[in-house]
């Protein structure tokens, strides 16, 4: 429904809109049971950075001081992307795995819940 | 012969309503040109009853004599060291929280109310509209008069307003108010009067001023009891307001219902704040947040509801939800402010032991639970030199700008995450209640200052963290980052075991 204005045609370009980001596309990384990070992290990423290139050199500066992260077995990493599961190829890029702009790419990893089992 | 002396009721119709006239050669569609576009009906302004029947006269009077025994509290205060009366230095960081996310709303109120007074086609809430900006306008005064003492002692407080507009944290509650001024001026006075002022208010003035009285900051205490008459006027137009308009045509209660849905939820989302203030940042607690909820809003909000029942109106949507996690967001709150106080103007720190344990008798259900864990984690961290700063900016809710920090109340060890695309762009809520307001009118939120996207883009002083503090006005190790290293606790620990005299103290540390 359009918003009630005292003008016609209220529309504008949205503000965060990737091509305002410099070649990159902002990536949200959550970790499921791992609130001990209060909430998603966000990354100005190039689109074609390998997915393999976020889990090897961008997640562990996220996450990597939390004790549970050495334990990650990552070949066991259940993950999600915009809210459905999906098995990233690590090999391509985070377009070709399809991940668009603000995409949310969530990991869960069995076994592990956290500080003390607290979800922290 | 001398002039008789009006009656209270002559001289009220003589102050008010006369000063109105009817216009003859305007349109006044032209003169009011906002009065319609929201879909508001309006059959007659005259009906409009005016609750206070105060006239600018009486109003000049009573608020100059509220200024004087003000002004002679706060010298009083400044003369007797009354900063050295407070429990403890960290409550300080209560009153920073409240100069940089409060004030800077009262002045912004005292706009919005001069702006509505200007639209709204009736004297009665012309008159109204003039004197709660003139009230809002000395609010904000009278804050930063009383809390520029505390400035000359603790850091943090020197760049206020310039902070509102550009630190993180605070495009929450400037998000929250250009929201409203933005919009017309019915749905302003809706958002602002109604459903902060009515339904709200009371957990926003009662935990800071009963915090600050049983912290002894008997200057905020004072500036609290000089706003309180206001208060209660502003809430009384709030309901006069929104009855008025259900009363004038039955095409405006579902207008007027989405904005208490919106507004209450809003507000609601902005009050995390207060919660993690009453939560953590009291050093001797008035009560918790679960429990301000329940006697502020659970008992007396519903009493309210049931009363507007008889106009059509029903609860705010989703105020179950804020039910099913009052024992959960001041938490997810105090935790984000420990992640990210490096980049914020004041301190956090990890509660004491005595502190956790009214914690977790507070939260049986959920402290143990949830969070005493990460605490314990994290302050064990600390102790080993290894102070846990989050080293990514969050994901921040398109809506309320919050960072995505709500957890969801069936799982609290998962994010609650809410999305929706828009013109092809995907955009992202914390809450089913920013989802909808977002939905209803996404011309408006597309244009979100979302501060961690706009740090991105480059419009904050540069990519590193120092750029940013800088732009903020934020001196490093001085205002932002873990209180036991800060030199405000330096400071008190030094006065408190008094090794100088109050009379010779320097000013903390220079920037």
């Amino acid at each position: 429904m359009p918003v009630k204005a005292i003008r016609e045609n209220y529309a504008f370009e949205p503000k965060d809109v990737e091509k305002n980001f410099h070649g990159n596309r902002i990536v949200y990384v959550g970790w499921d049971h791992h609130l001990m990070f209060c909430a998603p992290v966000a990354f100005p990423l190039p689109p074609d950075m390998p997915f393999g290139a976020l889990v090897e050199q961008v997640i562990p500066g996220a996450f990597g001081m939390h004790p549970d992260f050495p334990q990650i077995q990552w070949n066991a990493v259940q993950w999600r992307l915009d809210g459905e599961p999906f098995t990233p190829d690590m090999q391509k890029s985070l377009d070709a795995n399809g991940v668009r702009h603000k995409s949310v790419v969530r990991m869960f990893t069995p076994g592990l819940n956290g500080i003390g089992g607290s979800g922290s | 012969m001398a002039a008789k002396r009006m009656s209270l009721r002559d001289k009220y119709n003589r102050m008010t309503r006369d000063l109105a006239w009817d216009f003859s050669y305007q349109d006044p569609k032209k003169i009011f040109e906002q009065a319609d576009f929201e879909g508001i009906k309006i059959e007659d302004w005259d009906k409009w009853e005016d609750p206070f029947r105060l006239t600018m006269d009486a109003y000049w009077k009573y608020q100059g004599e509220k200024e004087r025994k003000l002004y002679a509290i706060i010298d009083a205060f400044a003369q007797n060291n009354g900063q050295l009366n407070i429990t403890d230095a960290r409550y300080v960081n209560a009153i920073k929280l409240f100069l940089t996310g409060v004030s800077p709303l009262e002045y912004m109120a005292h706009r919005g109310f001069a702006m509505i007074g200007r639209q709204l086609p009736g004297v009665g809430p012309q008159v109204a509209c003039q004197m709660q900006s003139l009230d809002e306008l000395r609010h904000v005064q009278t804050q930063i008069h009383t809390i520029s003492h505390y400035n000359k002692y603790f850091n943090g407080f020197q760049d206020f307003r310039h902070m509102h507009d550009r630190v993180w944290y605070l495009s929450v509650p400037k998000s929250f108010f250009d929201d409203a001024a933005s919009a017309g001026p019915f749905e302003f006075i809706t958002a602002i009067s109604f459903s902060f002022e009515y339904v709200l208010t009371n957990l926003l003035f009662m935990p800071f001023m009963s915090g600050a009285a049983y912290n002894g900051d008997m200057a905020t205490v004072t500036f609290g009891f000089s706003a309180q008459s206001d208060e209660a006027r502003h809430m009384t137009l709030g309901l006069e307001v929104v009855k008025f308009m259900l009363e004038q045509h039955p095409d405006n209660l579902p207008i007027v219902q989405r904005w208490i849905d919106k507004w209450f939820w809003r507000g609601y989302r902005l009050l995390t704040l207060v919660g993690m203030m009453m939560d953590y940042m009291l050093p001797k607690r008035v009560m918790s947040w679960k429990e301000a909820w329940e006697m502020y809003f659970e008992q007396n909000g519903g009493a309210l509801f049931n009363d507007l029942a008889r106009y059509g109106i029903r609860m705010p949507k989703y105020w179950e939800q804020t039910v099913a996690e009052k024992g959960l967001i001041s938490h997810a709150a105090w935790g984000t402010f420990y992640n990210y106080c490096h980049a914020a103007p004041f301190h956090t720190w990890i509660p004491e032991k005595d502190e956790l344990d009214w914690l977790s008798e507070k939260y049986p259900d959920t402290f143990d639970k949830f969070f005493r864990p990460r605490y314990e984690h994290w302050a064990e961290q600390e102790k080993q030199g290894k102070r846990f700063y989050n080293p990514s900016l969050p994901m921040l809710c398109t809506t309320c700008q919050i960072p995505m920090v709500f957890p969801e109340a069936s799982d609290p060890t998962l994010t609650s995450y809410r999305s929706s695309v828009h013109n092809g762009e995907r955009y992202h809520f914390c809450s089913d209640g920013c989802k909808d307001i977002f939905d209803h009118e996404p011309e408006k939120y597309v244009q979100s200052w979302l501060p961690v996207h706009q740090i991105f883009q480059g419009n904050c002083g540069g990519a590193t963290v120092p750029d940013v503090l800088d732009w903020y006005h934020l001196r490093d190790g001085i205002d932002n980052r873990e209180y036991l290293a800060s030199p405000d606790r330096a400071n008190w620990e030094r006065w408190k075991a008094g090794e100088e005299e109050a009379a010779e103290l320097p000013k903390a540390a220079a920037g």
